[in-house]
């Protein structure tokens, strides 16, 4: 028989709800700043450095983004320790979120940066900037700029792969819904709690992105880059 | 009797007023030249003239059915009133015969037999019966704009309005447009166009309207106006073209 | 405990991978038709038809397929309807599909220019016709590739299924390690057999990239 909802059972259970929202944003919030910095320095390699380099990204690339998230991360949490390299659950989940997300932010910044036209690298150039000044200044901001939406999505599936990180007793708020449903059997209560606060984070995050391309890139057509 | 009447016709975009009262007569084989400044609201003049934007205000009478929100289909309107755009707007998964079989076929029901020989007369007036199984990318501007004009043609409006069509061309390719235009013109065919090609206007046009402000500011016959323009503003434009 | 030998370990997980296929085709199957539902629904001109549905796309891409899982599983059974991981599973991943092709499809019907629209209205072209002449098929050519490109996302996530309990490629790779205690090997070869299934559609979707941007009509 069908039972009548009751969200006051999740009431006392406010305490690890939170902690696990603060320890999904911690970890995205990591993931989002490696991933993103580690993304800008490898695309530029993919396309600029010596071959063995290049092939080395492209396969990095491939393989991430042709297997499940949770592959990659039981992998990290199982399978490492075989070699000796015993990592802690919330060090393996940080590891494959951050390599998960820069692997697809390489393709997205590397499309960014070929898609800025040979002539301003060349109206770079006879004004005397260097190549990592073009790289900085002329390429990378407003190959960003184009993206921008792209990055954000990017960053925001992240964080929702990242319910998967329960499975290895990361304690964030998938881990949180379980560690609920499992006391009090209220599994629907539980997880449309947390999926409701992932529609919010996700727009949150939307939102927080926006605000930093304002306030970093200048807005979507904003002023000038340099 | 007038085929096209247009009385105090208004329209704005939000708090933007473009249009603020334009009255116009045109008779059948006219062809009428509108000049004036960017920004003077001589698209959104055209663009009203069959809906692709509806007018606030006012009265537009064409062929004697009146247009307003929802009086005339585009199927309807489609056997009155032609249109050429700036851009040439070709299907670019057509090809160049299918271009101007397409609205004859789906919108007047004809057979692909009959509407094929259409195309290949309607080509053959703009001088491109040889592309009819080409592709639209495979051409030049120019011919891509002749084929859009071509593709007004079949449906036989009784008016043609054309939005600056030589101004995406090459300086090269505008004389066989504006070619066609004048065979067209001496066919009798109706034109209304926004033109910057003043020598054109002058000796294909039979009339000019210069619009101001989002308003009919000067108009006549038009080598009268463009040699002897009346208004100041119509001389400082004329002087900044020339 | 048994002992397994390679060959053992290589075999359950191969046969395995045919759930993980037929998740994966059912998904996709059904999530296109769904799409394709919502995408001529999204086309109506009211406001109040296009809302449900891009709030319907907004949902789904908001949220966790794992919580999408979750809802379909337990949900179901909270309201008394009992169902199996196979239906849960089946169920979450087809409107997770369907969300995100109802987006891709939509996108590129917004691709195509407005002149085309225009080009067709003056001709006296309707609202359907246009569509079904112009706009379609130039959307369509445009949709193949990031279509095929999504159809690995699926795949990938049929892996989730695993956690409710649905026995695929995922879960035999759990379960095999449970018996073997070979981690290393046993998610290597796991992680192989998706990159073996998604890394040809991958290509294929760039292939279909290229090719059609090169000839592109567009
Ligand atoms: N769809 C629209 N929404 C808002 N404003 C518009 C729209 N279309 C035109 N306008 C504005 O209306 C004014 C008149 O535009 P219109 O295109 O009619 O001018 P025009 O005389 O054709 O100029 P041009 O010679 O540059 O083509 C302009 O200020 C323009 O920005
Ligand atoms: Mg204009």
């Amino acid at each position: 028989m069908a039972m009548a909802l009751d969200f006051s059972a999740l009431a006392p259970y406010g305490g690890e709800v939170a902690a696990g929202v603060a320890t999904t944003i911690s970890l995205t919030a990591v993931a989002t700043l490696v991933g993103i910095t580690a993304a800008s320095v490898l695309a530029w390699l993919k396309l600029n450095g010596p071959a063995g380099v290049r092939w080395g990204i492209q396969a990095y690339v491939e393989l991430v983004r042709n297997t499940p998230f949770i592959v990659q991360l039981f992998f990290i949490f199982f399978g490492l320790p075989a070699l000796g390299v015993s990592l802690e659950a919330w060090v393996a989940a940080l590891i494959a979120m951050t390599m998960n997300l820069t692997a697809y932010a390489t393709e997205i910044v590397r499309a960014g940066i070929e898609s800025i036209g040979k002539g301003q690298l060349e109206a770079a150039r006879v004004l005397g900037l260097s190549r990592r000044q073009t790289y900085r200044h002329v390429v990378l901001v407003p190959a960003l700029r184009k993206i921008y939406p792209a990055l954000t999505n990017q960053c925001i599936i992240v964080m929702l792969g990242s319910a998967v990180i329960s499975q290895i007793s990361v304690e964030e708020l998938t881990w949180a819904a379980n560690f609920i449903a499992s006391r009090n059997f209220r599994n629907f209560e539980a997880y449309i709690l947390a999926t409701l606060i992932y529609l919010a984070l996700s727009i949150g995050m939307r939102q927080l992105f926006r605000l930093a391309g304002w306030h970093f890139l200048g807005g979507r057509q904003g002023r000038p880059s340099s | 009797m007038s085929l096209v009447r247009v009385d105090a016709l208004h329209k704005s975009f939000g708090h933007l007023e473009v249009l603020k009262g334009i009255d116009l007569k045109v008779s059948a084989g006219e062809v009428v030249s509108i000049i004036g400044r960017s920004g003077s609201g001589k698209s959104t003049f055209l663009r009203c003239l069959n809906q692709l934007e509806q007018h606030d205000s006012g009265r537009i009478e064409i062929n004697g059915q009146v247009l307003d929100a929802n009086s005339m289909a585009p199927a309807l309107l489609s056997e009155n009133v032609g249109m050429v755009f700036q851009n040439f707007n070709l299907f670019p998964h057509k090809t160049v015969g299918e271009n101007v079989m397409l609205a004859p076929m789906i919108v007047r029901g004809e057979r692909e037999r009959e509407a094929s020989r259409l195309a290949r007369r309607m080509l053959e007036r703009v001088g491109l019966a040889d592309r009819f199984d080409a592709w639209p990318e495979q051409l030049s501007g120019g011919q891509q704009q002749r084929v859009a004009i071509a593709r007004a043609l079949a449906m036989s409006p009784k008016v043609l309005l054309c939005d600056e069509i030589t101004s995406a061309l090459d300086p090269e390719l505008v004389g066989d447009v504006l070619k066609v235009l004048e065979q067209l013109a001496r066919d009798g065919m109706t034109l209304i166009l926004v033109t910057h090609e003043m020598s054109f206007a002058r000796d294909v046009g039979s009339r000019v309207v210069f619009m101001h402000q989002g308003r009919i500011h000067e108009q006549g016959d038009s080598r009268e106006v463009l040699s002897q323009p009346r208004t100041p503003e119509l001389q400082q434009f004329l002087s900044a073209v020339r | 405990m048994m002992d397994f030998t390679l060959w053992d370990i290589v075999r359950n997980l191969l046969l395995s991978m045919r759930w993980t296929v037929v998740l994966s085709l059912i998904a996709f199957i059904g999530g296109g038709v769904v799409a394709l539902l919502l995408t001529v629904i999204r086309l109506s001109p009211s406001r109040w038809v296009q809302w449900p549905v891009m709030a319907y796309v907004e949902l789904f891409q908001g949220t966790p397929l794992l919580m999408q899982l979750f809802l379909a599983f337990f949900g179901l059974g909270a309201l008394g309807i009992q169902v199996s991981a196979w239906t849960a599973a089946t169920l979450a991943l087809v409107l997770f599909t369907s969300a995100f092709l109802t987006d891709i499809w939509q996108g590129c019907i917004r691709a195509i220019p407005p002149g085309q629209w225009q080009g067709a209205r003056v001709l006296g072209l309707g609202r359907l016709q246009t569509l079904h002449h112009v706009i379609l098929p130039q959307a369509l050519r445009l949709a193949i590739a990031p279509t095929v490109g999504f159809s690995v996302q699926v795949v990938k996530g049929t892996a989730l299924a695993s956690i409710i309990g649905f026995v695929e490629l995922t879960r035999t790779g759990t379960m095999l390690n449970n018996a073997t205690f070979k981690p290393f090997l046993i998610f290597a070869l796991v992680a192989l057999g998706y990159f073996l299934l998604c890394y040809p559609l991958s290509l294929y979707a760039r292939h279909l990239e290229k090719k059609l941007n090169v000839t592109g009509s567009r």
